[in-house]
């Protein structure tokens, strides 16, 4: 369970996040949606304790980020940022196991190794395991980051804009697995994303922000809708259902 | 990108520059020895234990600001650590006088230069990295004021010289691993040991701090305090080797790449390892050319410096291909 309450965050000058409040059961996929610069990374950022809290509280499973040692937290939650930048020379492999870091502290067990193994797997990684980063395209850059937040098996799983640089094929098997992690292993996922369409696809709930505040929440077909769309991103857009489930044009 | 196939593994290339700094270490103790053993022996001893001591600080602590920095063509000299080295000397001359300067004893001298040093910069550290909560990057900015600052002070002062003091001031600012004094090697060696020791604690976590400070922080590091640490770490090495033999930090630069360019799995006890073998073998090595077949022409430093900015424009050249 996720307690979000009455958090604000000025960035400078700027009201960044107002008054934020909202509470998530454990398990499932909860998108968060608005426009660019409505508060979006900043939420996620504040979630994962990168950024610190300027007044309100953020708890999961009644672990008060402000006062739970960070090694403990690590354990709890993950985040993808949305740039991805390392200096130091790695492999796709040593990377991924760098996830491990809150289970091995720098000494990989067994368990660790099949846990990476398996994850690389998952990501269509294996196969470029060895490779390093600085020499990958940036899809793949993107699916290694993806993989070392996966195998940090935390219980809530924070991703801010994981579909970045990746192509049609490999945006759609992430959310796929993203969707079986959550339901088959009770993750919770939260993440932050520009496509409506494969928000709406994949996720459970949607938590709108515009302005650094949540103007709409709810599930998925009801916030779906042509006035919602609309509030949240000031453009109209047609939502046409198809096969049962609400698709936005927003194409031409 | 790799040239060095002829070495396997890490281990090898370990194995490999150990053996190569304990050969040069051997044929420095023993080449053309003439007379008593005891004496030369003890003699040249010191001197290696000297060279050694350096070598270890200044490849340590380059290699920790460049991880805490992630970026890897920075030295701490760029904090100004030279300037205020430069600065403390030239006001010491200028207030004392060159008679009361140059009896000045040089224990008094090296723990004067280390204090301020090290006061100096954990003062600007605390406040702008713990108390204003600033970033990484604008403390080094910081310190790049901070080192014009001092080097313009150090300047004016030069002006007020007259030639005499200049050329005693000179004297002393040359870096030179020739007139290290044996009474400042053991309360040196003793700090840096003690440095070493948190790094040591600290051997898997400075691999993720390496990743940056978000992967850092999400991976459940204290982010703060341990740079914290580190930064403080970084400015006692630069501090007792530049009190020791005066400002070398480009040569830091130097074997933290060849290192970057010779390791495989870039862990941190690789890395610094094998930064301190060739930081060993290149002072070791130069030294041993510089005095046995050169007769000391020159300055070391000067050498280093010359060779140093050769080889790092080749390494930049070549990593830029990639």
């Amino acid at each position: 369970m996720i307690k979000v309450q009455n958090i604000s965050k000025k960035l400078g000058a700027k009201l960044v996040l107002d008054e934020v409040n909202f509470s998530l059961k454990k398990g499932g996929i909860t998108a968060i949606i608005g426009a660019n610069g409505a508060g979006k990374s900043t939420l996620l950022s504040l979630m994962a304790r990168l950024l610190p809290l300027d007044c309100g509280q953020i708890s999961f499973d009644d672990l008060d980020t402000g006062k739970t040692p960070s090694d403990v937290l690590a354990k709890k939650i993950s985040i993808l940022t949305q740039s991805n930048y390392i200096s130091a020379r790695l492999t796709v492999l040593q990377l991924v196991m760098f996830g491990r870091f809150p289970h091995h502290k720098g000494r990989p067990q067994k368990a660790d190794h099949a846990h990476v193994a398996k994850i690389l797997e998952l990501m269509e990684l294996d196969e470029i395991a060895d490779r390093f980063i600085d020499q990958l395209s940036g899809g793949q850059q993107q699916r290694a980051y993806i993989a070392m937040i996966l195998s940090q098996d935390s219980d809530y799983i924070l991703l801010d804009e994981p579909l970045n640089n990746l192509d049609m094929k490999h945006a759609r098997n992430i959310m796929q697995s993203l969707r079986k992690i959550a339901d088959e292993m009770n993750k919770s996922i939260i993440l932050v994303i520009h496509d409506i369409n494969f928000a709406a696809a994949y996720s459970d709930l949607f938590i709108a922000l515009k302005d650094g505040k949540i103007i709409v929440q709810g599930s998925v077909d009801e916030v779906m809708t042509e006035g919602n769309i609309e509030l949240i991103y000031d453009m109209q857009v047609d939502i046409k259902t198809i096969d049962g489930k609400k698709h936005a044009f927003y194409y031409t | 990108m790799l040239k060095t196939s002829w070495f396997k593994t890490d281990k090898h290339i370990i194995i490999a520059l150990s053996l190569l700094a304990a050969l040069l270490c051997i044929l420095f103790l023993t080449y053309g020895a003439k007379g008593q053993w005891g004496f030369v022996l003890s003699f040249r001893g010191v001197k290696i234990f000297a060279l050694v001591l350096i070598a270890v600080a200044i490849a340590v602590s380059t290699v920790l600001f460049h991880t805490i920095t992630h970026n890897r063509i920075i030295t701490p000299a760029i904090m100004g650590f030279d300037a205020l080295y430069v600065f403390i000397q030239t006001s010491l001359l200028f207030f004392l006088g060159v008679i009361e300067f140059i009896n000045l004893s040089g224990m008094g001298k090296y723990l004067l230069n280390i204090v301020i040093m090290v006061a100096l910069f954990l003062g600007l550290f605390h406040w702008l990295f713990l108390k204003a909560n600033r970033s990484i990057f604008l403390l080094a900015l910081t310190g790049i004021i901070i080192g014009i600052f001092f080097r313009n002070l150090s300047y004016f002062i030069f002006r007020l010289l007259d030639p005499n003091m200049f050329a005693v001031l000179q004297g002393e600012l040359f870096s030179s691993f020739n007139a290290v004094e044996t009474d400042l090697l053991g309360i040196s060696a003793v700090i840096i040991g003690l440095c070493l020791v948190p790094i040591y604690l600290m051997r898997y976590k400075l691999d993720i701090l390496a990743l940056g400070r978000d992967k850092a922080i999400a991976l459940g590091i204290n982010y703060k305090p341990n740079v914290f640490g580190l930064l403080a770490v970084i400015a006692i090495l630069v501090s007792v080797s530049t009190a020791l033999v005066g400002p070398i930090t480009f040569f830091g630069l130097l074997v933290s790449n060849l290192a970057y360019l010779i390791v495989k799995n870039q862990n941190h006890v690789n890395l610094l390892i094998v930064a301190c073998l060739i930081a060993i073998c290149t002072l070791v090595g130069g030294q041993f050319i510089f005095e046995k077949l050169l007769g000391l022409q020159g300055t070391l430093s000067i050498v280093i410096e010359c060779l140093g900015g050769i080889t790092f424009i080749w390494i930049l050249l070549r990593t830029h291909r990639r």
